[in-house]
């Protein structure tokens, strides 16, 4: 079973060390858009501590969002996709391979990134630690059920503009448990609640949206 | 029993079966909405705390009804179209998307309006608002990704995928959103949870969600013989039956 | 598994039919292709070549019909029928940023068997290292093309192979085609062009949603 996911992920990793330059950008706007809010709202440390967790999510959710249009477009263009449909592997795993090198690629270096980012919201250095857990239990979850949205959007001229609206409102419980987990660490209070309940959203996805995405594989491919 | 469920996949007959139905929706449903009318605004009595503002629950807590009901029944029509490969099924989704979204629509006017008087403003971050918000922006999703679609059947599957995966997620959505309020708002007031509901007021509002089904039923029946139209137009039972 | 009838053994579709917009593409098609027997679908450009292709191998669902393969429905049977196809389209389908060799690797490790050795004939021995983006039209197509003629799928479905071949690529092509028939294969090839195909073949038109 875990063969077909471990072959995806090697031509993954291999095909995009090679185009590092594309791994560059979700980073980069990552933090852009993490420096537009204090120039926008106040370079006041109480203020940032208490849009900081909110704001981060924000940015890393926006941050994927760009990286998400990406997911299957470049192997439905060349026709790679194709090939992975009609393969006499389970697509299903297939799909989980794709979004597991997606999330390694474009979501791990945002978590890696994020302290430093924390930082500069002058985020106590426990909430930082939920923050990035939270980060760490949830984005999978948005990375799964981008992958349908993605999927269903990919051979969409108007692909990326459809996959926002699709997406968005989808990850709300997601945002929320993540930045409300990070905002209780800021004021001291007890996390687990929401920390489990990433988890288990993510659990979930993972046993559930891979169906959604081969389904809608092949829908976009007829 | 598939025989019948057969007959009633068949283009001809499920349009001359929604023709029927029709005009029976319409007056049913304009005839119980005029009695829960009158029975909301004369019979039932003002509220002693909202006083006769209460009276839009009357329109906001049907509309709020048919904002979910009707996103599930998309949900479960497309689940039958893929599973059986019934066009119809699909057609029926399609129909009650935009009908859903204006159920939905209507829910958050009728919630501001009636916020209004309540809380000093149109808009408050009240739970129920702001889930009935998200539901609009599924409707849109939903309604988005088959209009970016120039073939109908892909239009179709890809619209029903995102169905099903919406109505996993209300449930979640509304979960989620409501723990949020809970941490900000610990104090709004609780609109149909109010336990001291009286039968005068209760049998209005009984009758107003009934009446609104029927009246999605009916508008229902209209949209999906244009939907049949637009899908069957090459048909050639068309001509023999127009 | 139902006993297999001799006269369901191999590529069969019955009554297809297919929209796209208003033109109806596939008029209630039917087809067969036994083992051994190649078909080559001729007919000018739009005519629903590319689009039967899609459809005999799975991609598109038509309106109404089904393709079968050995007697039951494909989609009744993805793995076992995706197992037996060998499916190269308009797309090359190779990543542009792995070498020729990592691309035919990928390929044959996703088909479930070892990558073999790649002949001299295939004409892309001195590209075999080089990305696959800096490929010609031509190295590109024979790339694709090797997926298939390399794999031990039984059955070929090729969308204009001929296309950007030169006349040594199609020579062999044809050779390859004559083998893959010779042993009791199946292929069912697009094309548009008057690139003589392999002998054993037979060219049917395919006009207002019909085979003629």
């Amino acid at each position: 079973m875990i063969a077909p996911v471990w072959l995806l992920l090697q031509r993954e990793m291999r095909q995009s060390f090679r185009r590092w330059s594309d791994l560059i950008s979700p980073l980069v706007f990552f933090v852009v858009v993490a420096t537009l809010f204090p120039l926008a709202i106040s370079p006041a440390a109480d203020v940032l501590r208490q849009v900081g967790p909110g704001v981060l999510w924000v940015a890393a959710l926006l941050s994927m969002l760009l990286s998400m249009n990406r997911l299957f477009r470049d192997d439905y263009e060349d026709g790679s996709l194709e090939q992975l449909v009609l393969a006499p592997q389970p697509l299903v795993l297939l799909v989980l391979g794709k979004v597991l090198a997606h999330w390694l690629q474009m979501v791990l270096p945002l978590l890696l990134l994020t302290p430093a980012v924390a930082t500069a919201y002058d985020l106590p250095a426990e909430a930082t630690w939920v923050l990035l857990l939270s980060l760490l239990l949830g984005t999978p979850a948005l990375s799964l059920i981008g992958g349908i949205t993605a999927a269903l959007t990919v051979g969409l001229r108007q692909g990326a503009g459809v996959l926002a609206v699709l997406l968005l409102p989808l990850s709300i419980p997601v945002l929320i448990f993540g930045s409300r987990a990070t905002d209780l660490a800021v004021t001291g209070m007890d996390t687990t609640g929401p920390l489990m309940l990433l988890g288990a959203m993510s659990i979930l996805a993972a046993s559930l949206a891979p169906f959604g995405i081969a389904a809608a594989l092949r829908v976009s491919l007829d | 029993m598939w025989t019948w469920f057969h007959k009633l996949a068949s283009p001809p007959h499920a349009y001359r079966l929604a023709s029927l139905l029709q005009p029976w929706l319409f007056w049913l449903a304009t005839a119980l909405m005029a009695m829960g009318a009158y029975g909301g605004l004369f019979v039932a009595p003002s509220d002693y705390q909202m006083g006769d503002a209460f009276r839009i629950l009357y329109i906001h807590a049907p509309a709020a009804y048919m904002s979910m009901a009707i996103y599930v029944i998309m949900a479960v029509t497309s689940a039958i179209g893929m599973i059986w490969r019934i066009k119809l099924a699909f057609a029926i989704s399609a129909a009650s998307a935009p009908l859903g979204a204006w159920f939905t629509a209507l829910a958050l006017a009728s919630g501001a309006i009636w916020g209004q008087p309540m809380w000093g403003t149109w808009w408050v971050w009240d739970a129920r608002l702001t889930s009935e918000l998200i539901l609009l922006f599924l409707y849109f999703g939903y309604m988005g990704l088959r209009a970016a679609y120039d073939d109908p059947n892909q239009a179709d599957r890809a619209s029903g995928i995102i169905a099903i995966v919406g109505v996993i997620n209300v449930p979640i959505i509304k979960f989620s959103v409501d723990w949020w309020n809970t941490l900000h708002q610990p104090a709004t007031i609780s609109k149909l949870d109010n336990p001291s509901i009286t039968a005068d007021m209760l049998w209005p509002l009984l009758v107003m969600i009934v009446a609104f089904n029927l009246f999605y039923g009916a508008v229902l029946m209209n949209r999906f013989r244009c939907e049949i139209l637009n899908r069957e137009r090459n048909a050639r039972w068309l001509p023999e039956l127009l | 598994m139902p006993e297999l009838n001799p006269q369901n053994i191999g590529l069969s579709a019955s009554g297809l039919l297919l929209f796209r917009g208003e033109r109806c593409l596939l008029n209630h098609l039917a087809l067969r292709v036994a083992p051994g027997e190649g078909l080559v679908l001729r007919g000018p450009n739009g005519t629903g070549k590319t689009t039967l292709l899609r459809v005999l191998c799975g991609l598109t669902l038509p309106e109404e019909g089904d393709v079968h393969w050995n007697g039951i429905a494909i989609r009744q049977q993805r793995n076992e029928w995706q197992r037996a196809l060998g499916w190269s389209g308009h797309k090359a389908g190779l990543k542009s940023e792995l070498t020729v060799r990592e691309n035919l690797e990928f390929a044959a490790a996703l088909a479930g068997h070892r990558p073999g050795d790649i002949p001299a004939e295939l004409g892309l021995a001195e590209c075999l290292d080089l990305p696959a983006r800096v490929l010609s039209a031509g190295q590109q197509r024979r790339s694709s093309l090797a997926r298939v003629l390399l794999g031990n799928a039984l059955v070929w479905l090729l969308d204009e192979p001929y296309t950007n071949l030169d006349t040594q690529g199609q020579a062999y092509l044809n050779a390859c085609l004559d083998r893959h028939l010779a042993a009791g294969g199946i292929a069912v090839i697009a094309s548009h062009g008057n690139a003589h195909s392999a002998l054993g073949m037979t060219e049917q038109t395919l006009m207002n949603g019909a085979l003629q």
